[in-house]
């Protein structure tokens, strides 16, 4: 992976809105910048990248980028990502959004869009939490966490978004933390590369919400947490299920190849248009 | 005059010199880049920012910008 300094320069809009929004720390901008590198080390062109997010502070990133970009509305940038692909197949389409945005008000999308293997790059930054509006609990908030709409501890269970992807159907499920960005880079870098579905979950912090609510430090801290409780996968297949409780495993976790719903739509098309031209064929002939 | 001519001639060289750059304008002093180096190239000043203090221990190992939220640190030699 190039890890040229300075490389995230070429991909921002600089004259618009710099310093970014978020605040001081948060992993949203180190996952941006693991996904420009990726971008980057692709080689791919601006003018056939398309970012899309929906609401939240996550959903802010294509703001900054100087790519196609759509910042749509809340829960539905699979939507309209699913749009821009019909519409230009040779379009590499990258969606980037948080854990309430695509799987709270945005969890159908998110289901049937890997159920097609829709080809689109599904990246989802976790941080636990509505992070934008004050703290609410979201789909991955863990048993027991406070949140601010949960202040007696989280009583529903949580999703695990990457075993949601593998269920629903995505061929390609990764996990990544904004501690080991260069993985990171790599493993979105794998999912951008490839067809179908590919969804890479970031472990991120928001130390301003999650991190205040339940008393894990500053962001350096919940950095460095991620450090201490990821587990490759490599060496998680050698732990058993106690010692792996409160970790969670990063890495490619599958990949599989099946027919995604562009090639497959595209194969209609041509087929249609090959007997319309031979039946004008002929129709002139006779 | 000779004095501060030189000291600011040495300034000048120090900041041409120093492994990496902090852009300020953009840094938000959360001192991740601190934390991280490997080799505590940097300091904290008096309002948190990071400042080069130990650049010729820097190895340009990346970790620092690739980790920067801000997009602020900017290597001299990559
Ligand atoms: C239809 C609609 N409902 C609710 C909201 C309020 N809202 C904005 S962002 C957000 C949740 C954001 O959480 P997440 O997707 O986890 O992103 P984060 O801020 O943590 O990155 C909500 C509920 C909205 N903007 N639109
Ligand atoms: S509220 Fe949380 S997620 Fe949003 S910018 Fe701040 S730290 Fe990041
Ligand atoms: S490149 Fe590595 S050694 Fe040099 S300042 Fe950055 S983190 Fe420290
Ligand atoms: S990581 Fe970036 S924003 Fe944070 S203190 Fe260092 S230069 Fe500033």
């Amino acid at each position: 992976m190039d890890q040229m300094s300075n490389v995230t320069h070429k991909y921002l809009r600089p004259k618009k809105s710099f310093p970014n929004v978020w605040c001081p720390g948060c992993g949203i901008g180190i996952a941006m910048g693991a996904m420009i590198r990726a971008i980057d080390g692709l080689g791919l062109d601006k003018n056939q990248v398309a970012v899309v997010s929906g609401i939240g502070c996550t959903a802010r990133i294509p703001v900054y980028l100087d790519f196609n970009t759509l910042h749509t509305t809340h829960g539905r940038p699979l939507a309209f990502a699913t749009g821009v692909k019909l519409a230009n197949p040779k379009m590499k389409v990258i969606v980037v959004s948080g854990d309430g945005d695509l799987l709270a008000i945005g969890g159908n999308h998110f289901i049937h869009a890997a159920r097609r293997n829709m080809d689109i790059t599904c990246i989802l930054v976790n941080n636990y939490i509505y992070g934008m509006t004050g703290g609410q609990y979201s789909p991955t908030t863990p048993f027991k966490k406070l949140s601010s709409t949960g202040p007696y501890g989280m009583i529903e269970q949580s999703f695990d978004p990457a075993e949601l992807a593998r269920t629903a159907g995505a061929t390609f499920v990764a996990r990544g933390t904004v501690f080991h960005a260069s993985q990171l880079s790599r493993l979105m870098s794998q999912a951008i590369n490839r067809h179908g579905f590919s969804f890479v979950e970031v472990i991120s912090n928001c130390h301003t919400q999650y991190g205040r609510l339940n008393r894990e430090g500053s962001a350096v801290k919940m950095i460095q947490w991620q450090k201490d409780h990821a587990v490759p996968v490599s060496v998680a297949a050698k732990k058993t299920p106690e010692e792996l409780e409160d970790k969670f495993i990063t890495g490619v976790l599958y990949e599989q190849e099946k027919p995604g719903y562009v090639e497959e739509y595209q194969k209609i098309i041509d087929r249609f248009s090959r007997e319309s031209t031979e039946s004008m064929v002929r129709v002139t002939e006779s | 005059m000779a004095d501060i001519e030189q000291a600011s001639e040495k300034k000048s060289w120090k900041k041409r010199t120093d492994p990496v750059v902090i852009y300020k304008k953009w840094c938000k002093a959360c001192s991740i880049c601190i934390e991280m180096c490997p080799k505590q190239v940097f300091d904290t000043d008096r309002d948190g920012f990071p400042v080069v203090t130990r650049g010729m221990d820097c190895t340009q190992c990346s970790i620092c910008w690739i980790h920067c939220p801000e997009f602020a640190i900017t290597s001299n030699e990559k």
